[in-house]
């Protein structure tokens, strides 16, 4: 179980699928061009997803 | 943790203009990494640039900042550097606006060796007008101005900074996310004219109409065609054709401009 937190900052994100592409774990996932944070428990917090969004729009928070 | 970008943007600015999936929004994230990597402070810091989507990005920065007109940004930067060469410059902007209209003030600043750090989003079009080609668009490729395909070969724009006797030289790309700070930060940190070319993406102006399905198929090329340097010397010809080198390119001590200025200044003077 992961202990990381995902925020996703909706009236940020352009829906580009960059993070949710990228991320090695497939914790995220599209749902009308926002990003939904399918699978919480899988992420590794390599920070990747946030690093590569060109919008601000997903934070990871480690726990 | 999550990074605090908040430190350095203006108040209120996002979102910001950029399309979905644009890179600029990448390499700006990885340029405020890099101003707190080397400890800089608003006050000292001046962030100059042209005219382009790229040119935007001084404008969400909180620190001292200059949007000024279409391939001058180097020409700005020179008179801000020349007038308080304690401030740490840089340029930023896109490859029209700093190899096509301003590759001269770009080439001179380069020449000279001045103390300052560009910048360089090379997204290989002029996205901000809508998709003509520019010196960085690929030969071949599909522009709002080419669309039978570019007959042009291109710029080699680190190249160009390097022949040009820029002393620091890198690139890499908006999928490398991390090394955009790390070579930026190195780049603030050398003493004379430093160029990060930033292989980016327009999926709106270039990706479409060069059959691009998505940004995400622009990120996965970005990602496939780097190769960092050191690798890349122990590849045959034939493996690096179609490929980028990524990582330092080029890097040497040379007598910087403002140093040399003030030489000039002190003699005038008669000390
Ligand atoms: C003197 C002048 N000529 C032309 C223009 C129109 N113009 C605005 S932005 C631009 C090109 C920008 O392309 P680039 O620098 O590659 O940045 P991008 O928009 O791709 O990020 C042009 C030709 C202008 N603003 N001023
Ligand atoms: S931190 Fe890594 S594992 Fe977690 S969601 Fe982001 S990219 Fe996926
Ligand atoms: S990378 Fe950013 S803008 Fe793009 S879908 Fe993910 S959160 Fe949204
Ligand atoms: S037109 Fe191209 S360069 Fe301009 S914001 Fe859109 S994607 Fe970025």
């Amino acid at each position: 179980m992961s202990s990381a937190k995902i925020e996703v900052i909706e009236k940020y994100c352009k829906g580009c699928a960059i993070c949710a592409e990228f991320c090695p774990k497939q914790v995220l996932e599209m749902d009308a061009f926002v990003v939904t944070v399918a699978r919480p428990q899988d992420c590794i917090a390599c920070m990747q997803c946030e690093l590569r969004c060109p919008d601000f729009a997903i934070k990871v928070h480690k726990g | 943790m999550s990074y605090d970008y908040d430190k350095w943007i203006r108040p209120g600015k996002l979102p910001h203009i950029w399309c979905p999936g644009c890179g600029h929004g990448i390499v700006m994230k990885g340029l405020i990494r890099a101003l707190d990597i080397c400890g800089l402070e608003k006050n000292n810091t001046a962030i100059v640039s042209g005219i382009g989507c790229a040119s935007r990005l001084p404008g969400y920065i909180d620190a001292c900042t200059l949007h000024t007109a279409h391939g001058r940004a180097a020409a700005f930067a020179t008179g801000v550097k020349m007038a308080k060469p304690e401030m740490t410059v840089i340029c930023c902007g896109g490859d029209g606006d700093g190899t096509a209209i301003g590759g001269n003030h770009f080439i001179h600043a380069c020449r000279r060796n001045i103390d300052m750090t560009y910048v360089l989003m090379n997204n290989h079009i002029y996205g901000m007008t809508g998709g003509q080609f520019s010196p960085c668009t690929p030969t071949g490729a599909k522009a709002s101005t080419t669309p039978y395909g570019n007959p042009d070969p291109i710029f080699d724009i680190s190249k160009l900074a390097i022949g040009a006797g820029a002393t620091f030289v890198a690139r890499t790309t908006a999928f490398h996310a991390t090394q955009i700070d790390k070579l930026i930060a190195e780049g603030i940190k050398h003493k004379g004219m430093a160029v990060i070319e930033v292989v980016d993406d327009c999926p709106t102006t270039y990706g479409r109409r060069n059959k691009f399905r998505s940004v995400v198929d622009m990120m996965k090329v970005l990602k496939d065609t780097a190769v960092p340097v050191v690798a890349a010397a122990k590849m045959t010809a034939e493996q690096l054709e179609g490929k980028i080198l990524t990582g330092v390119l080029y890097q040497e001590n040379k007598p910087e401009y403002c140093e040399q200025y003030a030489k000039v200044i002190a003699k005038a003077k008669g000390a």
